[in-house]
This record gives C-alpha cells, sequence and structure tokens, in this order.
C-alpha cells in the first residue's frame, strides 16, 4: 500500500510538471505583450524594455519558463501585473473562501444525492422515484450560471430572505452553495441509483436477509456501504471539476474566491495569476485522484489486497 | 419420524413477464418432519431454487405472485408481517445458498458477517466471537482464529461455503435449506460439507431441505425425495422406494443419466431437449414433449396424482409401462 501511494504520488509529480509546462507555454503563446497590461502604452519603448528587463520577459522562452518554476517551488508565483501583488499573498486570500464553498457544496450534494438515490432505487418506480429523476435531470441540465441568477432573482431580490452577494456573513453562502450543489446533486443522485439497484441484486443481500436482519439495517449496512464504494470514487474525481464549475458561480455572487480572480485575471491578461490558479487545480486534480484511490482502497479490501499485491 | 415442521400446499410462484406469466412452480406439496432430510431433484431452470426461495420470502420482489400455504409450525408464512418473518429468518429457518463466492459481502471480514447474526439474540460482543470460533471448529474450518479475521476473497470456495454454513448454523435453525450446497464446489470439498451437514442433522435434531441435482449426495443422506419438472412436483417418496422403484418416465431417465461403471460402457444417456418454459397452464403433462412414452391423453389432461405405496406418488398415466 505504501509502495503504491509513493509510485502514484511520483507520477503525479510528473504529470503536474507537464501541465505546467503547458500552462506556461500556451500562456507565452497567448497574443499581447505582458509589459502593455502593466503600463500605459504612452511610455517611450525604452521605459517598456526597462520593464521587459525587470520581471524577466526579455529573456528566452526555456529561462523564462525554468525561473518560473524555480518560484513556484519556493510558492512565489510572481508579481500580478494588475494588482502589483504578489501572486501568492493574491491566492491566499481567496483559497479559503473557494475551499470552504466547495466543500459546503459537497457536503449538501452529497447530504442529498446519497439518501435520495438510495430511497429512489429502493422505491424504483414510485412516484418519489420518478420526481426525484426528473427534478434531477432538469437540475444537471442547467447551467449553475443561469441556476445562481434564478436563486437570487427569486431568494434575494424578490423575496429579500438572503443578501444577493458578497461574502461576509453564513448568509451569503447559502445562495452559492445551492447553486453548485443544487446543479450537480443530480448526476451523484442517479450513479448512486444505479449503484444501489445493481448491490440489491447481490447474492450477499439475500443472505443478509436470510441471515434475520431487518430491512434497515440490510440497506444501510450491506447495500449502501457497498454502493459508496463507486460513488465516493466518483465525487472525489469530480471534486477538480466542482472548483472549476465554481469559478462562474464566484462571479456571479461576486464572491471573492479563486474563480473569481480567475476570470477578472483572464479578462485583463494577467498571466502570472492565471499560470498560478491553473497550476493549483492541476496539482488539485491529481491529489483528488490519488486521494480517491486511497479511498476506495480502503473501502473495499479486494482492491486493497490488488493494488498492495497480496500481501498483508 | 414425528412432528411436521414445514407443510407447503399447493403452492405456486408464477412470475410476471412481458405479455403474460411464467408458471415457476405449480400446486407443489410436501411435508418436511422435524430432523428429516427432505431432497428436491430436478434438472436446472424447474424452479426448484424458486421454491426454496419462497419459503424464506427472498425472492427478488415486485413481479412475482405466490399462491398457495407455507405452514411452518403453526402458522403459514404467507400471511405473516415482515417483522415476523425476520425473525423466522435465520432464527428459526435457516439458507445456505448455492454460490459461496458471491454470497458473502466482499467488504466485510466473515467472522463479522457470522457475529452480526449472533448479534440479534442478545448476546454480547465477546460471546458472538467464541461462538464464531466454536462454530468454526464445528465446520471444520482450519486456523479458525486467523479465518474469522479473513475477507471473503481470501478464502477457497470450499471455506467460504463452510462460513455460510456457520452463519446459518449459527442461530440454531428448526429447519435448513441448502440449496445446491455443493454445486460450485469440487468433489472433496462436496464430501466434507455433506458430512458436516449430516452432522448437524444428528446433533441438532435440524431438519434439512436438499435441493440439489446431485442424486449421489441424495442416496448419501435423504430421507424423503420430491422429483420436480418444470415447476410441478411429478414424482414424491421415501429414498429408498424411490431409488428402487423409480416410477415416472423422468425420474427413469434421470437415474439413467446418471455416470456409472467406466466409458467402456458406451456414452452417457441424456434427456433431450430442456426444460420448457411455461406461459401458459393448460391440462397437460409438463413432461410429454420430451417424454418417450407420452400419448395423445399426456397432452390434454393433467395426470393425476397415483399413490404407489402410502409414502409415494407419482403424476404420470403411463405408470408401469416400460420404454417401447
Amino acid at each position: 500500500m505504501k509502495e503504491y501511494i509513493i509510485k502514484r504520488l511520483a507520477l503525479g509529480v510528473v504529470l503536474v510538471v507537464a501541465v505546467s509546462f503547458l500552462v506556461f507555454s500556451l500562456m507565452y503563446m497567448m497574443p499581447g505583450d505582458p509589459i502593455d497590461i502593466m503600463i500605459s502604452d504612452r511610455v517611450s519603448e525604452e521605459t517598456k524594455a526597462e520593464m521587459a528587463h525587470k520581471y524577466g520577459y526579455d529573456l528566452p522562452f526555456f529561462t523564462q519558463y525554468f525561473n518560473w518554476v524555480k518560484g513556484v517551488c519556493h510558492l512565489d508565483f510572481g508579481t500580478s501585473a494588475r494588482y502589483r501583488q504578489p501572486v501568492w499573498s493574491l491566492l491566499g486570500a481567496r483559497i479559503p473562501y473557494s475551499l470552504r464553498l466547495c466543500s459546503l457544496s459537497l457536503l449538501v450534494e452529497m447530504l442529498f444525492a446519497l439518501p435520495l438515490g438510495l430511497l429512489c432505487a429502493v422505491k424504483k418506480d414510485s412516484w418519489i422515484d420518478k420526481f426525484c429523476v426528473n427534478v434531477s435531470l432538469v437540475l444537471t441540465a442547467v447551467p449553475a450560471f443561469w441556476f445562481g441568477t434564478l436563486l437570487i432573482v427569486v431568494f434575494a431580490v424578490g423575496l429579500g430572505w438572503l443578501p444577493i452577494s458578497g461574502y461576509q456573513t453564513p448568509a451569503h453562502y447559502i445562495l452559492p452553495v445551492a447553486a453548485i450543489a443544487f446543479t450537480s446533486v443530480g448526476s451523484t443522485l442517479r450513479i448512486t441509483k444505479a449503484e444501489v439497484l445493481e448491490v440489491l441484486h447481490e447474492k450477499y443481500v439475500t443472505t443478509a436477509y436470510a441471515k434475520g436482519l431487518p430491512r434497515k439495517r440490510v440497506l444501510v449496512k450491506h447495500v449502501l456501504r457497498n454502493s459508496l464504494i463507486i460513488v465516493v470514487t466518483l465525487t472525489f474525481m469530480s471534486i477538480p471539476w466542482m472548483i472549476t464549475g465554481a469559478v462562474i458561480t464566484e462571479k456571479i455572487f461576486a464572491f471573492p474566491g479563486m474563480g473569481n480572480l480567475l476570470l477578472n485575471s483572464i479578462v485583463v491578461q494577467d498571466m502570472p495569476v492565471v499560470q498560478a490558479v491553473l497550476l493549483i487545480i492541476a496539482i488539485l486534480t491529481v491529489i483528488c485522484n490519488l486521494a480517491s484511490d486511497i479511498i476506495t482502497a480502503f473501502l473495499d479490501p479486494r482492491i486493497k489486497d490488488t493494488i498492495s499485491g497480496g500481501e498483508n | 419420524m414425528g412432528e411436521k415442521l414445514l407443510e407447503l400446499k399447493d403452492l405456486s410462484i408464477d412470475y410476471k413477464i412481458k405479455d403474460g406469466y411464467l408458471s415457476a412452480v405449480n400446486k407443489v406439496n410436501f411435508t418436511i418432519d422435524r430432523g428429516e432430510v427432505f431432497a428436491i431433484v430436478g434438472e436446472s431452470g424447474c424452479g426448484k431454487s424458486t421454491l426454496a426461495h419462497s419459503i424464506l420470502r427472498l425472492l427478488p420482489g415486485g413481479n412475482e405472485i405466490v399462491t398457495g400455504e407455507i405452514h411452518f409450525k403453526d402458522e403459514d408464512l404467507t400471511l405473516v408481517d415482515q417483522e415476523r418473518m425476520e425473525h423466522v429468518r435465520g432464527k428459526e429457518i435457516g439458507m445456505i445458498f448455492q454460490n459461496p463466492l458471491d454470497s458473502l459481502n466482499p467488504v466485510f471480514r466473515v467472522g463479522d458477517q457470522i457475529e452480526e447474526a449472533l448479534l440479534l439474540d442478545d448476546m454480547s460482543e465477546e460471546d458472538a466471537y467464541k461462538r464464531v470460533i466454536e462454530l468454526f471448529k464445528d465446520v471444520k474450518m482450519p486456523d479458525a482464529e486467523e479465518r474469522a479475521k479473513s475477507f471473503p476473497h481470501e478464502l477457497s470456495g470450499g471455506m467460504r461455503q463452510r462460513v455460510m454454513i456457520a452463519m446459518m448454523l449459527s442461530r440454531n435453525p428448526e429447519l435448513l435449506i441448502a440449496d445446491e450446497p455443493t454445486t460450485a464446489l469440487d468433489v472433496t470439498i462436496e464430501a466434507q460439507i455433506l458430512e458436516i451437514l449430516k452432522q448437524m442433522k444428528k446433533e441438532f435434531n435440524a431438519a434439512i431441505m436438499l435441493i440439489t441435482h446431485n442424486f449421489g449426495l441424495v442416496a448419501e443422506i435423504a430421507d424423503k425425495i420430491g422429483v420436480m419438472y418444470a415447476g410441478e412436483m411429478v414424482e414424491q417418496g421415501d429414498v429408498f422406494e424411490i431409488f428402487e422403484n423409480p416410477q415416472h418416465p423422468y425420474t427413469k431417465l434421470l437415474m439413467k443419466a446418471l455416470p456409472s461403471g467406466t466409458k467402456n460402457d458406451g456414452r452417457l444417456q441424456t434427456i433431450d431437449g430442456s426444460v420448457p418454459r411455461i406461459t401458459e397452464k393448460k391440462p397437460e403433462c409438463r413432461f410429454a414433449n420430451r417424454c418417450p412414452l407420452a400419448d395423445e391423453k399426456c397432452r390434454t389432461e393433467n395426470p393425476p396424482m397415483e399413490w404407489i405405496s402410502d409414502t409415494h406418488y407419482c403424476k404420470c398415466f403411463h405408470l408401469g409401462e416400460e420404454e417401447k
């Protein structure tokens, strides 16, 4: 098991390095000169050249890349062209907001998707199943930004129950969390339902009934527990998607997270910030995939044995 | 042998299918006394497993229609409520399944899965653990303590079946339903499992309903035999009577299909065709299309139950006739 984790981590590092190169070269190839963004175009060419030299934009591509990577290793992502601040301090202030928003959304999503998925599977073809499946279908099809806007129109503008945008109080979190959670709850619900339906037909479920366990115990302990293996794996793998999905939602609710920063930075071509955010998302993806594998191994002893080569 | 434990009266099970019904079990009657081993023999697809599952109400649920009565001790199991049924399962009637490979939950340790059953009976966890080890020794599980901590995938098929047997005996049920308990196992393991079942019968005076297509197993352990064909019990009787004097053409063919002698004795006898899917209940003998003795009457009338002795009956128009 330990060996496996180390192997996967090493692979993850390789992946992150590859992504960092891609991100950097994409930004490098983008039209527009970073210097133009930093200062007015009315300054002389000489001053521009001086600026370019100061920030290292006159160096060859690979030197620039290696300098950047060197900096990144020390958590120095360069200086934001727009805010004239180190990127890391910009991010440091915003990452906690994004993490809070996404973990709350994930929690809410699971709180709805798991029990309802189980219920839909057990009461297959009942009105509650049909209702949940149809609603989740609609919610999955609706884009988060539209749903978010709808929530604002109804609950903030219309009813006035909740603040329109911002981040200061817990109440500010309710609408953005709802926008993210309810647009992603559908797929998790349907996966849970499909898994539960499959597990319900497993012979060990019949065994559980045959030994005299009450129905509730069978459903929660044997059926849900085994269905969770896949659900948890997929959920963990969906976290990076959720974070990228939150980008637009954050913008709508003027939420000061990473996503909002990323969007603003793309618009003004603030390359150092864009590079940093993309790299962080890449690292997060690698971590989440690894975490999902490790959790799966702990949930399913068969997989644990396979990846640790049978030794105990 | 005495007290009646289980009695099935006109039990029929139909599955709803796309357009109509599939008759899986049709008007089956039999009784099992305490301490008795009743074997149900028949080809794959003849409704044996459906019958067994229906007694504990373990059919998949939703699309089957069960009619008739299942009397266990003094109540009809088709009528009792869910809670009572949960109490009967495991505690009064235990069931061993055909395929031990996927009858155990892959994510729990086998010892814990047995303990889970024991803990239903106000037992402390410590006592439950001791009992598991005891049971493992009863079913001749090697390295009992070690194995209790294993996951199902770490055990061989034979060991998993021992776990199943231990689990189902753990609460001392009065009746054990064994649905082809050795089909998925090899011959040496089969003999050991058989030995365990015999011992259980002797020690606890448990009744066993054994479902199998293996006449060898039947001869070893059964007191009574019921031969099933296409959902119907075509012949039933004392084990000696059936072996010595099989009456139904199907029973005779089944016995001929048993391997005996050496390869030099020629090809193994087979029965042409396969068990038909019965989607329409009409008066006929369900075996008619494969029967060497079938005539017009067999295709238009239900054969009656003919009693050959007070313990042996057969459903056939052509009793005593030999194959042409």
